[in-house]
């Protein structure tokens, strides 16, 4: 069986400044997939790259099979690719209940309802603030609602970059253990993190990128026990 | 006090016309950040859509139901040439630096105006607007003040316009498409919006209730004049900055609060520096008043930077 997403030797550039350099990796179902590295490693311009904000300069991207390196940012979220962006971007100016409805845009069913009350089942500070501006929220309640708007879209693969940033460790630990509450729901999860701990922790697999370029893979396990990672961002000797 | 009413009347007659257009500069500002200059002959057109469509059918008509058909043909002339502009002179230029579409906006205003000047017929002077039953003709009195026939269409219409729109943004798809987008395109684009479908579609709403100013206008002044844009644009842009450009309510409190200091001025004001001469000279003086004490205007919120 072929993967659910398969990048193939990406190469993305700003202007002249290559920001990835022909990177090769690949999600299965059901998996969560760890994309590890410091700042400016090329992990956010890559998933910007598969969910169409930015076009790559050579390499491939499918998706079930299929090509999509050539599709729209608007259409990508409707063939079932959800992201949740660095930062949580949350429109501020609208309500908790405008923003999670906004996820649910590309969809054309009726059962929207029923997902925004499973949203609020996950997240239950959201509902007692369904009304309230979303700018107004903390950073942990703002990364909740930016997943909880990516999963109102129903998507068969959830990118989540950087959602632990900013976080108090209390609030880090509840939103990666709704990484994996995902994952048991049968959510694929393409996870980019500096956290690297929290990240391969719940990683089936994990690759480090340094300056846009793969230097490791291997299960989540394997990496957090490599010396590598365990030097280079576990700061252990 | 009667004087003060019929300022008043005046000044909200005024200020409908001028809430009509500003909505159209405000709309394309919020979801593209551009300054649309060339909104003005837009408006412009509209009131030449409905002169041509008057002319083309119904010569010599006045019957009242002709209206709603001007009206149409109003739209149909604003809507397509702004559509037309945003696809051809500005879609190429969405990313380039904020000058090149500015200047832009502006030879599209002028190239619009002299376009209707050489190939209108007639139009190098004012022609005549037609003139309705029900909406002109002999002036409504209400205890002494005189309210013209065109001017409660006029205000009407910016009720009606106003009224349709706030339920368009706020009940329909792509109305809760164009927030999301106002708010921030790239992760509009993330949830699946359209981002250019919606650009199209804020020219298109801003041309719709400019081609129903450009008929007020005719209706009320009884011709139209290929330069009729220019300075209604004007006031009109003054009127979205004023009510806080980007945001809809603004602008149609902006052109209320325009229209009705302009008439006041006119009015109230003694000696030389009163009466029509000085109207525009005030109507400015209000912009940077509120520019110097309010810069976000009287409706816009203070850009906060995201958490």
């Amino acid at each position: 069986m072929s993967a659910m997403l398969e990048v193939r030797d990406l190469v993305v550039s700003y202007g002249k400044i290559k920001a990835v350099k022909g990177i090769s990796f690949s999600v299965d179902q059901g998996e969560v997939v760890s994309l590890i590295g410091t700042n400016g490693a090329g992990k956010t311009t890559t998933l910007r790259t598969i969910s169409g904000l930015m076009r790559p300069t050579s390499g491939s991207i499918r998706f079930m099979g299929k090509r999509i390196d050539d599709v729209a940012a608007h259409d990508i979220v409707t063939l079932g690719i959800a992201h949740s962006p660095e930062g949580r971007r949350i429109f501020p100016r609208l309500s908790v209940e405008q923003n999670l409805r906004l996820g649910a845009f590309a969809r054309r069913d009726n059962e929207v309802g029923k997902d925004l009350k499973a949203v609020y089942e996950l997240f239950p500070i959201l509902e007692e603030r369904s009304q309230q501006p979303a700018g107004t929220f903390s950073g942990g309640e703002q990364q909740m609602l930016a997943m909880g708007r990516a999963m109102m879209s129903r998507p068969k693969l959830l990118m989540l970059d950087e959602p632990s940033m900013g976080l108090s460790p209390i609030m880090m630990k509840r939103i990666m253990s709704t990484v994996t509450t995902l994952q048991q729901q049968g959510t694929t999860i393409l996870l980019v993190e500096q956290n690297a701990q929290a990240a391969l922790q719940r990683a089936n697999h994990g690759y480090v990128l340094e300056v846009g370029k793969i230097v490791l893979k291997g299960s989540g396990k394997e990496l957090l026990t490599s010396d590598e990672v365990r030097k280079a961002y576990l700061g252990e000797d | 006090m009667t004087d003060l009413l019929q300022q008043l009347v005046n000044g909200l007659t005024l200020g409908s016309l001028y809430a009509l257009i500003a909505v159209g500069y405000t709309v394309v500002y919020g979801i593209v950040q551009l300054i649309n200059f060339a909104h003005g002959e837009v408006f412009m057109i509209g009131a030449f859509g409905a002169l041509a469509t008057w002319t083309l059918l119904f010569q010599g008509t006045t019957a009242l139901w002709v209206l709603p058909i001007m009206i149409l043909g109003a739209v149909v002339a604003s809507v397509t040439v702004a559509v037309v502009m945003e696809r051809i002179a500005y879609r190429p230029l969405r990313g380039a630096p904020r000058l090149a579409p500015l200047i832009t906006a502006i030879g599209i205003s002028v190239a619009l105006q002299e376009a209707v000047r050489l190939f209108y017929p007639g139009a190098k002077s004012k022609i005549p607007f037609p003139q309705i039953d029900v909406v002109t003709g002999p002036a409504l009195s209400f205890a002494g003040v005189t309210v013209q026939r065109a001017a409660v269409f006029t205000v009407g219409a910016l009720l009606m316009s106003a009224a349709l729109l706030w339920w368009f943004v706020n009940h329909t798809r792509t109305g809760h498409g164009m927030q999301a987008v106002s708010e921030d395109k790239d992760t509009a684009r993330l949830m699946g919006v359209n981002v250019d479908r919606i650009i199209v579609i804020a020219f298109a709403l801003g041309a719709f209730l400019a081609a129903i100013a450009g008929v007020a206008q005719g209706l009320l002044n009884a011709n139209v004049d290929f330069r009729m844009g220019f300075l209604a644009g004007l006031k009109a842009f003054t009127a979205a900055v004023l009510g806080g450009i980007g945001n809809i309510q603004g602008a149609v409190v902006g052109g209320l609060v325009l229209g009705v200091a302009e008439a006041l001025a006119v009015g109230f004001i003694p000696g030389q520096f009163g009466g029509s001469a000085w109207k525009d000279v005030w109507a400015f003086a209000l912009l940077i008043i509120v520019l110097v004490f309010r810069p976000q205007g009287i409706l816009g919120a203070r850009v906060v930077d995201r958490a």
